[in-house]
């Protein structure tokens, strides 16, 4: 009998012994939010790669141009450089062929990050990362986990109409067994990043071409942010609004513009959807007594129909008014720019959805 | 004699291929042969006994009947080493046997026990035995063509990248149906691009489920030409004579080992039973069995060596009813195996399984797998 000598061959019930997680610190004990390092969003996800892979040989990354053209959107650039091809792994445009590959690749103990140049091109890719990924520990009766990170560009970039628009999380959150991350700013896609990577389970990870640019600080020193815990962006009194993704700073922008006219709005950031920080929702709940749900999948079986059931669950008491949510709208994604904008959950629809919850 | 006399190395279409394979090594012994029969029979028996425990009704679901394939997975098995890790359908109760499982472990999965290899939570389909190397049974047709490809990938990144483990080659099993999925393509070319030693075996019964091959896949006759047209060194071989079939695979397994290279075989066979249990066969007559069955793989291997004096009729008995014994002994064990504990429902779901996943699920580390 032989063992395989690179996963630990009692995950269950050992985990615990054997699982390579740094210490996951609550919000006031990790680094400032605030300073003065300011790098981009697209470089925080380079930073968190980069890192683990020094940090462990059995990290590597391949997807679609990412090595020799240095990433479709330059998140991967230099990396090729500096961890050489056996590393930074040029695809074929096949998703279904390379994320099945790393899936067993992953089941053989070692830790693959796949980039999807965009989640929308991951449905050809489904049946691996939905029908293997996240079952394989349970189908297997425990033997074999997935530590894979799934991640790339998602829901509308700019003008890229309806196939290239997609939001995936309220599809693939529904699959037990995966995790699921959507950071809104640099210093939480660093921070998600390198907590996916060291996690045992499948990780999808959407980010958003949208925010690739976006530019504020990342600390110096290292840091990990557990799942699962959200963070306050903004606090009010008048109406909780919960995010996560590209629309958290659709809600600041709308707040902003409240705030102007003297109302003041919570705006919580939830960073992962799986698991979901309830607990912060049902906390901000309990002051505010009023909360709407930004999201920027279809209405019909999203997110926030999830977020809402909970809140009703958990803290139907508490609650004004019924729990309102604010979705993109339920149409394909339209190309025209007007059209886009407006599809979008954006600040006006905000401001008008927060201001109806106040009259 | 020939036919335990290796062959010659396939003729390569790889041009990156060159051959290194001494064949001395590679010669059949009678301990071999005699082997392969207890394996064979012991499938044979095995499945008898699954579909009688179907029909009870202690075995539920989809089940895949493998009787008639039997030279397959045990001559391709025999030609590895019991390191190499190898990924197959739902077609899976042999590969798990050939590959060490006991019949216990798969016996009692079928009954949906926590004493099966996966606490009775995969069935039929889904047999996984780590401490053996086998990555799954497979469910969803082609799904474990891209699998296969990454086993290998990730033996050759151990070596390369980590300096850990030796140079290792994965078997991918797949029906004929199965190549007519995208993954099956996608798994070559990215194989043949990136030089990953993986060998991609078409288990050829004839059939996608109730469709004959010349009905459901193109160049059917040729199915190397898939292989072939990737660049990808590809054979075809009788899979009704084992020693045969382990003369053609043996020195093909050491070159894509030795090379780096994917491989592809057309393994020529045939089932008896139906797709699954629930087939009726209307799709071929009882006559195209019946002739099938005449050139048995397991009934030639036996006449081989009856009549090269390997075994005696006598043995032969004895080796029957040491296997009915053996059988009738794992349906015991599945039959009295505990069924899983309710708990185990919310098990084995996440390695890491943190609060908040679910709504309505709190998840545990489940009891730990018998197979490990």
């Amino acid at each position: 009998m032989t063992t395989l000598p690179m996963i630990d061959t009692d995950i269950h019930p050992a985990i615990e012994a054997h699982l390579d997680m740094p210490a996951m610190l609550p919000n006031d004990q990790l680094p400032s939010f605030e300073g003065d390092r300011i790098i981009q969003y697209r470089e925080a996800l380079r930073e968190a790669m980069s890192e683990e892979m020094r940090h462990d040989k059995r990290v590597f990354l391949l997807g679609e141009e990412v090595a020799q053209y240095n990433g479709a959107y330059k998140i991967s650039q230099g990396m090729l450089d500096e961890f050489g091809a056996k590393r930074i792994i040029d695809t074929p445009i096949s998703e279904n062929g390379f994320a099945g590959m790393a899936i067993a690749a992953a089941m053989s103990g070692l830790r693959p990050i796949v980039e999807f140049m965009s989640w929308s091109f991951s449905f050809v890719a489904a049946d691996p990362i939905l029908n293997n990924a996240p079952k394989m520990l349970y189908m297997s009766g425990g033997q074999f986990g997935c530590p894979i990170v799934f991640r790339g560009n998602d829901g509308a970039g700019g003008q890229l109409a309806s196939t290239h628009s997609w939001c995936v999380e309220a599809l693939y959150a529904n699959v037990p067994g995966l995790k699921m991350a959507i950071p809104s700013n640099p210093y939480d896609a660093k921070g998600l990043l390198k907590t996916a990577i060291r996690d045992p389970d499948p990780v999808f990870f959407m980010e958003s071409e949208r925010m690739l640019g976006d530019k504020a600080h990342v600390p110096e020193e290292e840091y990990y942010i557990p799942f699962g815990q959200a963070r306050l962006a903004r606090e009010g009194d008048a109406v909780t609004l919960v995010s996560f993704g590209r629309p958290v700073h659709f809600c600041m922008e709308a707040a902003e513009r409240l705030a102007a006219e003297g109302i003041e709005v919570d705006v919580l950031d939830m960073r992962t959807i799986r698991p979901l920080d309830i607990e912060s929702i049902i906390e901000r709940v309990k002051i505010t007594n009023k909360v709407l749900v930004v999201d920027q999948s279809w209405p019909f079986a999203s997110i926030a129909s999830e977020v809402i059931t909970q809140i009703c669950e958990r803290c139907f008491d508490w609650l004004d008014m019924a729990p309102a949510r604010l979705n993109t709208a339920d149409v394909p994604t339209p190309y025209a720019k007007g059209l886009e904008y407006d599809y979008l959950p954006n600040p006006e629809r905000i401001v008008e959805a927060v201001k109806n919850m106040i009259d | 004699m020939s036919k335990r006399m290796p062959a010659t190395a396939p003729q390569s279409n790889d041009s990156k291929a060159v051959s290194s394979v001494t064949n001395k090594s590679n010669e059949i012994t009678p301990a071999m042969m005699l082997e392969w029969l207890r394996q064979m029979q012991l499938i044979r028996e095995f499945e008898n006994r699954t579909m009688q425990a179907y029909q009870q009704a202690k075995i539920g679901g989809f089940c895949h009947i493998y009787s008639g394939q039997e030279a397959c997975c045990v001559g391709t098995i025999a030609a590895t080493n019991d390191d190499d890790p190898i990924v197959t359908a739902y077609r899976d109760h042999g590969h798990a046997l050939a590959r060490g499982m006991t019949p216990e472990a798969c016996m009692a999965e079928m009954f949906g026990k926590v004493d099966g290899c996966a606490k009775g939570k995969g069935g039929s389909m889904h047999m996984f035995d780590k401490p053996n190397w086998l990555f799954g049974g497979h469910g969803i047709v082609s799904a474990q063509t891209p699998l296969g490809a990454g086993l290998a990938f990730a033996e050759k990144y151990k070596l390369e990248v980590m300096g850990e483990g030796k140079k290792k080659v994965s078997l991918a099993y797949l029906g004929d149906g199965a190549i007519d999925q995208g993954a099956f393509h996608e798994a070559l070319n990215f194989s043949a691009v990136h030089d990953v030693p993986v060998i991609f075996i078409i288990e050829n019964n004839g059939y996608s489920m109730g469709t004959a091959i010349s009905r459901h896949t193109a160049n059917a006759d040729n199915l190397i030409s898939r292989g072939q047209s990737y660049g990808i060194n590809s054979i075809e071989i009788d899979g009704l004579d084992i020693c045969h079939l382990y003369n053609e695979f043996k020195p093909f397994v050491d070159q894509c080992r030795e090379n780096s290279r994917p491989g592809f075989v057309d393994l020529k066979t045939y089932r008896y039973q139906g797709h699954s249990m629930s087939d009726p066969q209307k799709y071929r007559t009882k006559d195209e069995v019946d002739a099938f069955k005449d050139k048995d793989s397991i009934a030639k291997l036996l006449s081989d060596l009856l009549g090269d004096g390997l075994i005696t009729e006598a043995a032969w008995k004895d080796m029957q009813s040491e296997i009915k014994d053996q059988v009738r002994a794992a349906m015991d064990f599945a039959e009295n195996s505990p069924i899983p504990e309710a708990g185990e429902l919310y098990t084995d779901v996440y390695a890491n399984p943190e609060k908040n996943l679910s709504p309505t699920a709190t998840y545990t580390h489940g009891t730990k797998n018998p197979l490990m």
